[in-house]
């Protein structure tokens, strides 16, 4: 072919059309696959509420539910360990809630629940999503010479206090959530809806 | 010639480079004749991707990939199938000993600076197999559904929740659910058996076609193409075939024997190729006690535990990895082999391997215990990883610094 006469203009431009053309085409030919990632309008729909009858639990006492797959832990503390937390404000990554985004507005408080007592956590790490164990007792522990009581990740060691607040030197950053709850009557827990409309 | 002599080769031949090909890659390969113990592992590799493609195989003959199957039909494959509990343990196994094999594959490089001009393309697309292997076995470990599958993934898929901004949305989309599930499985499946062993396989091809474009590194890091016969054949090379095929042979009968024991015998390797928490199926309310990774991840899971800070630690780990693909630019030493290499790289080489075991180790290791009881787990693990950011941060000073030994001009040893 002879290379006389070429005009190089138009063929950069042909060039780069055809190019530009094609790559928008597989941008769109890339969206299929990409969503299809997506929780499937199944999973979505999975999210019913979970109620929880707590009318058996004792003081002290804590018990696992299921919501949406994960665990969420329902405990009902005591005045002593109530009276505690704020002297633990000092300890903490962020004593005073100010990560809105891990609790509802109504847990936003020193105790971090709509019920003083009644504590509503996720049990869900804010560090690597394990499951933290839940050490009561106000003991020496070996992870913390100084334990007053909360959740201790088997995982990577992070530690929560009493309401989920997260301790300094944890590797996690934010406390442990607070998902939407609310009762129906005194004894059932609506873990997942916010208004108490029952 | 050969051509002549057959003339079915010779039909081929013009349609198809066969013979071509064979005496590029095998008869007329010239590998340098001093090659030691270390260059077994390549050969090694290999035969470990084989067997990882043909028990993988024939286990999705029987696997069911769905949260409510899944663990039960690891069992049936272990308790039902003929010699399905060979063909698994042969696989689960089998991972164990690819790892071993790369991990040796790759100190061999870092020994004899086998990254080095002009080889850095091998050892990019051999980190490129690195990476994907490492994808390829942690997925693999999610299918069988137990508790440690379970909460290894959730781990694992979290660490992408450290990227700012996107991350929740992120690790939503790569679970396919707002928690792990068998939406998750599902398409682990689909990657662990369809996507990433074709990527693995076409890296090894390029590694390899990079590899014979340049021929190989030996233990003196000497340039045997410098000095060649008459015939334009390297007096320091010897045919790949059949001088190192029979040669490899050997190698890997030896290793296969060991292979074999441990599949035999100690299939569950101690708990660290099958872990014990993982006969329970998975929960995904109850996290087990103590939770760590299979052996071969437990270095880059130390550096992440090191660091008391989720973004950092995940940052940290991940440049643990990165930092491996930049050393051929790290290394400003003008020789190759560690044999001709000055004091400061021929102490801090066996170093690195010590602490890269060491770091391994402390991985499969609650954080709070005690190192042969005399230092807290973290505390070591906190050194160990300034150790191995400082060994390959320092190497632009310290290889140009330090002072080299002649390289000869011909190859030492060999037979």
């Amino acid at each position: 072919m002879s290379q006389d006469g070429v005009n190089n203009s138009r063929r950069l431009l042909l060039l780069g059309s055809t190019a530009a053309v094609g790559a928008v085409g597989a941008g769109f030919v890339a969206v299929p696959f990409l969503a299809s990632w997506n929780p499937s309008e199944k999973a979505k729909a999975a999210g019913a509420p979970a109620k929880v009858d707590i009318s058996k639990l004792e003081p002290g006492a804590m018990l696992t539910a299921e919501w949406r797959g994960k665990p969420v832990y329902v405990v009902r503390r005591t005045e002593e360990v109530l009276g505690m937390l704020e002297g633990l404000n000092g300890r903490l990554k962020d004593p005073a809630n100010d990560n809105k985004a891990q609790q509802p507005t109504y847990a936003d408080n020193l105790q971090r629940s709509r019920q003083p007592e009644l504590l509503v956590l996720l049990g869900v790490c804010t560090h690597l999503g394990c499951a933290p164990k839940f050490y009561a007792e106000v003991k020496p522990e070996p992870f913390d010479a100084d334990w007053k009581g909360g959740f201790f990740c088997p995982c990577h060691g992070s530690r929560f206090d009493m309401s989920g607040r997260v301790y300094s030197g944890s590797p996690a950053a934010d406390n442990l959530i607070v998902p939407p709850y609310s009762f129906e009557g005194d004894n059932v827990l609506v873990i997942g809806i916010d208004e108490e409309t029952a | 010639m050969s051509q002549q002599k057959n003339p079915i080769m010779g039909w081929i031949d013009d349609r198809l480079p066969v013979t071509v090909t064979y005496e590029k890659h095998m008869s007329k390969y010239y590998a340098p004749k001093n090659f030691n113990f270390w260059y077994f592992f390549g050969v090694l590799s290999m035969i470990m991707l084989v067997n990882q493609i043909l028990t993988g195989i024939w286990l999705t003959m029987n696997f069911t990939p769905s949260a409510d199957a899944a663990f039960a039909s690891v069992e049936y494959i272990m308790r039902d199938v003929e010699w399905g509990w060979l063909l698994r343990y042969m696989h689960s196994t089998g991972a164990t000993f690819f790892f071993i094999a790369i991990y040796l594959h790759m100190f061999r490089a870092v020994l004899y600076g086998s990254y080095q001009k002009p080889r850095e393309l091998i050892w990019l697309f051999g980190m490129g197999i690195y990476l994907a292997l490492m994808a390829e076995a942690f997925m693999g470990y999610v299918l069988p559904w137990g508790q440690m599958s379970y909460w290894g993934a959730q781990v694992i898929i979290s660490l992408f929740g450290a990227i700012p901004v996107i991350g929740d949305d992120l690790t939503t989309w790569i679970r396919g659910d707002f928690l792990i599930s068998g939406a998750t499985l599902n398409r682990f499946f689909a990657l662990h058996v369809i996507a990433v062993p074709l990527v693995i396989v076409a890296l090894v091809v390029l590694h390899l076609l990079a590899l014979h474009e340049v021929g190989s590194n030996n233990p003196d890091g000497v340039d045997i193409k410098k000095h060649k016969d008459e015939n334009g054949v390297p007096l320091d090379g010897v045919p790949f075939h059949p001088f190192y095929t029979v040669h490899d042979m050997v190698g890997i009968v030896v290793f296969l024997m060991i292979f074999c024991s441990v599949m035999f015998f100690f299939p569950m390797g101690g708990g660290f190729m099958l872990e014990y928490a993982n006969f329970e199926p998975a929960n995904g309310l109850k996290t087990p006690e103590h939770i760590a990774p299979v052996w071969y991840f437990g270095a880059f899971y130390t550096i992440l535990r090191a660091i008391p800070d989720k973004l950092l630690g995940v940052i940290a780990m991940g440049a643990a990895i990165a930092i491996l693909f930049v050393l051929p630019w790290l290394d400003k030493s003008p020789v190759k082999s560690i044999r001709y290499k000055g004091m400061i790289s021929k102490t801090l080489i066996p170093i690195f391997g010590v602490v890269f075991a060491i770091l391994t180790w402390l991985g499969t290791q609650p954080s709070d215990g005690y190192f042969l009881g005399l230092i807290n787990n973290t505390t070591l693990a906190q050194w160990l990883t300034a150790f191995y950011f400082g060994y390959f941060l320092l190497m632009p000073f310290y290889t140009r610094m330090e002072k080299t030994k002649p390289v000869p001009e011909r190859v030492t040893g060999g037979h």
